[in-house]
């Protein structure tokens, strides 16, 4: 069972695209070599900035030979037709055998290819993965025509085996394989010969490369975590900059430095986002002060001087960056300071949206609805309407000109220093959440009432220039906001009608359209929260489902009594009813809604039912009122037995018209009673 | 190609020797060394021995230092690192070489980075320029976390596939210059050895221009004349490039380079427009497509009197 090593020698690859490289060169290649026939073991990528590399071990040294019948035309057939039969199987007709067939004689032809050995399927499967390869972005380079992620220089593809190892040969565009690659760029730039994969991984090792992704990570943040030790300091642990430092590297020389005092009064988060951002620096926080107060950085070389030059560089370049970033800090104090009007006047000429307005109108929006909404969520009107007009001015800031990702956090430090109260200042800051489904959703009052302003405003804003989500095309992030809108009102309970919010927001905004968008988005979160959509359909049809807390209580506490026995056959009961009823009334042409009176009653299923019926209508319906619907579904519960023994002894379609008709009524009463809760036509089951 | 090791000498002392080591080193490597074009461009990309040179498919190389002007980064000579005018140095070479990285790695250690000292890195970056239709892959080069260089192997230029690929390097000089010579302030930076009879830093040689050009671009320049002078360019581009073929002694000369000046003029007038803020958010696509439709018709032109030169050629 011979092992096979493909190694893809290029110019630096895209750090982000590394992951899926990986992933993509092995689908190709075991997918292409089973299809071939071939079968293996198993199989693991690697890659680093210069290299993709595949390692499949115990591959089938040859595919296996495969024998298939065809069958052609009848022997009595024109010439033809047999010509036409032997160009396509390759055969001549003394090949071909005559059989027995249910219409005659049938020309047979029984081809019989021969396995093939793994060398030749190899080569065939990796130049059409390398053909193939899904980059994101591609190029050619010099003056050739194949495409690759950056110039491919040097391919090694080799079946090893006990008898030892032979290059598959391959050549791609002027690309031979081969069994050799390089090293570290600058610390082994020389040739290396290898027989195998065990040998490539050591010799690399020793040529200053780690293979493998996972390995750099776990020695990066090894490194980084003793370096910060070492200081007292620990390092702000950040996944997504590991994995990107990783795919720079092939050799990881992780370097600790001190962030100079002059810069530590800026904010944390602009320390650790412009260090991030600009020079893929990972933060060191110090517990004791709680700031950041130096940095880790990931050099690819070991030099003599122990990275004592590199560091100095990245000293510098931190220094010239983090000079700008004070820059910006002071100039936007001073002007935060001065109450932020210039911020305010310099949004009149950003445009939100051509058709809505500018951002300034925009906020004046936001501010009206912030007020409106503020009594409903139990926030200081004023508060809520100030914290409106403050919580964007940010994006005037030079901070956030340069860092966008930090509008709202400049928003609450600047509202602090323009000495706006707490509140209003959080609010700045917390305004823009929940972006995702897992951001934490803010509960500060003043917070809740501006980040549904805001959203609510881009939404009705939107449906009311007709620019709403399509299929895959949601430009504006209009899910994404009713997600929030509806996470803030569940969270926090907030109970609003949302038509009238959408009617104050903006009245020429098409409100049960968008009470509809908001209704398939709930469906969507209370699934992902295991709730049925049926019994969503269910709750929907029922007054108030403008009221999304209103109606997710309902659903959840139907949800809750249809997992119990007794609910499960009360619906079976309440569709009976449902179903007789229906059929009933078009039969007859009436509607049975009232009348059923007990004395017409002639068994005791029939009477306990008027009874049961009796208690509970009146609890179900207080327990409506007074939205507990726990109680209500309950109650409704309670009927469970007095239905199911009344379908059991009566028979409702009696020959005495009087009897029928009575039946019929009382149903309509089991019907009526349901409706008080949902319409449990529409739950399956 | 010669080892980084061997060009290892004393480090540069001043801006114009590590300009003259850049020069003398892309020499040794075949390139012919131009001189600066003759216009205000925003970047060395512009300069046609760059823009319509990569286009066709004549072996090309060359290199020269290139004055760039942003109108927009100018800071009235305060700024450590902006300026409105500064010194790209740019390479071309078409097609790109396999070993064009070594090369340019040999070009840092001739300016004394050497890479077993320093931390060499190649960080994905695209390149694109939307006023030329041209994009390219490649990196920004990074000396110990600094960007040190663009580096790119341009796929479209003027809306034209580039058959060959044309490897660019793009040095920021002053800030290459800056780092190797250990300088914090630009305008502290020596320009010629400091040793000399008159030694001048790089602040005796522009501070001033750069106050007076900052006041300029910002708060001066005539915008009224600077759109009238936008839509002469364009004209002109466009005139140069529907006059007749044939010259009046009836020789065949159509004339991309006169009318790729006029898209030159025209993307700098825009600059110059966008740095007195008279151009909106919306306008500016616009006015970068008028640029670019510009480009885009000279590189065409460029594409088909090149094309017809060679079967002349092959014809002979």
């Amino acid at each position: 069972m011979p092992d096979l090593l493909i190694e893809l020698f290029s110019e630096e690859i895209p750090a982000r695209m590394q992951a899926r490289a990986r992933g993509d060169l092995k689908k190709l290649v075991t997918d292409g070599l089973v299809e071939a026939g071939l079968t293996y073991k198993s199989a693991g990528a690697f890659s680093t900035p210069r290299r993709l590399a595949l390692a499949i071990e115990g591959l089938t040294a040859q595919s296996p030979t495969t024998r298939e019948e065809r069958k052609g035309p009848r022997t009595d057939a024109p010439e033809a037709a047999l010509e036409g039969f032997l160009r396509s199987t390759g055969l001549t007709r003394e090949q071909l055998e005559a059989r027995d067939d249910k219409k005659g004689q049938v020309w047979f032809a029984v081809v019989t290819k021969p396995g093939r050995p793994a060398a030749e399927i190899v080569a065939e499967v990796l130049e059409r993965a390398i053909r193939d390869f899904p980059w994101p972005k591609s190029m050619r380079w010099g003056s050739g025509s194949l495409r690759w992620v950056r110039p491919l220089h040097s391919i090694i593809c080799l079946l090893s085996d006990e008898s030892g190892a032979s290059v598959v040969p391959l050549e791609i565009e002027g690309i031979g394989a081969g069994n050799t690659t390089r090293g570290h760029r600058f610390m082994a730039p020389d040739e290396i010969a290898v027989s195998g994969f065990e040998d490539y991984a050591a010799k690399l090792r020793r040529a200053r490369v780690m293979l493998d992704a996972a390995e750099r990570e776990a020695a990066i943040r090894q490194e980084a975590a003793n370096l910060a030790f070492a200081r007292g300091w620990e390092i702000v642990p950040d996944e997504g900059l590991l994995s990107e430092v990783a795919g720079l590297v092939e050799w990881p020389v992780p370097l600790m430095g001190a962030i100079e005092d002059r810069f530590l009064a800026l904010p944390p988060e602009v320390l650790q986002t412009s260090m991030k951002e600009h020079q893929k620096f990972f933060s060191a926080r110090n517990p004791k002060t709680g700031r950041i107060e130096g940095f880790v950085t990931v050099a690819n070389i070991e030099t003599p001087d122990h990275g004592e030059t590199i560091l100095k560089g990245n000293q510098r370049v931190l220094a010239a960056r983090l000079s700008d970033a004070a820059f910006f800090w002071e100039n936007d104090l001073r002007e935060a300071k001065a109450g932020m009007a210039d911020w305010a006047e310099g949004l009149r000429s950003v445009t939100f949206q051509s058709k809505l307005g500018s951002q300034a109108d925009r906020i004046a929006r936001i501010a009206a609805l912030a007020l409106e909404i503020a009594p409903l969520v139990g926030a200081d009107a004023d508060q809520a309407e100030q914290a409106a007009r403050i919580a964007k001015l940010d994006l005037r800031s030079a901070m956030v000109g340069e860092f966008p990702e930090l509008q709202g956090i400049m928003g609450r430090y600047y509202a602090l220093e323009a000495g706006l109260p707490e509140p209003v200042a959080d609010a700045a800051r917390d305004h823009y959440s929940p972006l995702g489904p897992s951001d934490a959703v803010p509960s500060a009052p003043v917070s809740v009432a501006v980040a549904l302003a805001d959203k609510l405003d881009t939404l009705t804003g939107f449906w009311a220039i007709d620019e709403k989500p399509t299929g895959s095309k949601d430009p504006f992030a209009l899910r994404r906001a009713a997600l929030g809108v509806i996470r803030l009102l569940l969270v926090n309970g907030v109970r609003a009608n949302l038509g009238q919010t959408f009617a104050k927001a903006r009245p020429d905004a098409d409100a049960a359209d968008l009470l509809a968008f908001f209704h398939d988005r709930l469906k969507v979160h209370l699934r992902d929260q295991g709730v049925r959509h049926d019994i969503i359909d269910a709750v929907l049809s029922m007054p108030g489902n403008d009221d999304l807390v209103l109606l997710v209580n309902r659903a959840t506490a139907l949800s809750d009594v249809l997992k119990t026995e007794d609910g499960t056959n009360l619906l079976q009961g309440l569709k009976r009813a449902g179903n007789i009823l229906a059929q009933a009334e078009e039969m007859d042409g009436v509607e049975y809604s009232f009348g059923a009176d007990p004395k017409f009653a002639e068994t005791d299923e029939e009477r306990t039912l008027f009874a049961a019926l009796d208690k509970a209508e009146p609890a179900i319906r207080e327990a409506v009122r007074l939205e507990d619907f726990q109680a209500a579904t309950q109650g409704i519960a309670s009927l469970r037995a007095p239905i199911d023994a009344f379908f059991e002894a009566v028979q409702i379609n009696s020959d005495n018209q009087i009897l029928r008709r009575n039946r019929l009524n009382l149903l309509s009463r089991i019907r009526d009673a349901g409706r008080l809760i949902a319409d449990f036509g529409r739950i399956e089951g | 190609m010669t080892s980084p090791k061997d060009n290892q000498t004393a480090k540069p002392v001043c801006f114009q020797d590590v300009i003259l080591r850049l020069q003398s080193y892309w020499a040794a490597q075949g390139c012919a060394v131009l001189q600066p074009y003759d216009m205000e461009v925003g970047a060395g990309t512009f300069h046609p021995a760059t823009t319509l040179r990569s286009l066709g498919a004549r072996p090309w190389a060359a290199a020269y230092v290139q004055p760039s002007r942003r109108p927009t980064d100018g800071r009235y000579g305060e700024n450590p690192n902006r300026l409105q005018h500064y010194y790209q140095y740019q390479v071309i070479i078409k097609p790109s070489p396999p070993n064009l990285q070594e090369l340019y790695l040999g070009s840092l250690a001739a300016i004394g980075l050497d890479p077993m000292i320093h931390d060499v890195r190649f960080v994905e970056d695209d390149w694109e320029s939307p006023t030329l239709g041209a994009w390219g892959l490649g990196w920004e080069v990074w000396c110990d976390g600094m960007e040190v260089s663009q580096f790119t192997y341009f796929q479209q230029v003027g809306g034209h596939d580039c058959r060959p690929v044309s490897g660019e390097l793009t040095y920021g000089l002053e800030r290459l210059a800056m780092y190797v010579l250990g300088v914090e302030h630009v305008m502290d930076m020596p320009f010629n050895p400091p040793g000399s009879p008159i030694p001048l830093s790089y602040g005796d040689v522009f501070r001033q221009a750069e106050r007076e050009y900052s006041r300029w671009n910002f708060e001066q320049a005539d915008t009224g004349m600077l759109l009238q002078h936008f839509k002469d360019a364009e004209a002109e581009c466009d005139r140069i490039l529907t006059a007749a073929e044939t010259d009046s002694a009836g020789r065949r000369i159509p004339m991309a380079h006169p009318a790729y000046d006029q898209a030159i003029k025209a993307s700098h007038l825009f600059n110059l427009l966008d740095a007195r803020g008279v151009i909106s958010v919306t306008e500016r696509q616009a006015y970068i497509g008028r640029v670019r439709a510009l480009a885009k018709r000279c590189a065409d032109l460029f594409v088909t009197t090149e094309a017809a030169t060679l079967q002349a050629e092959d014809a002979a």
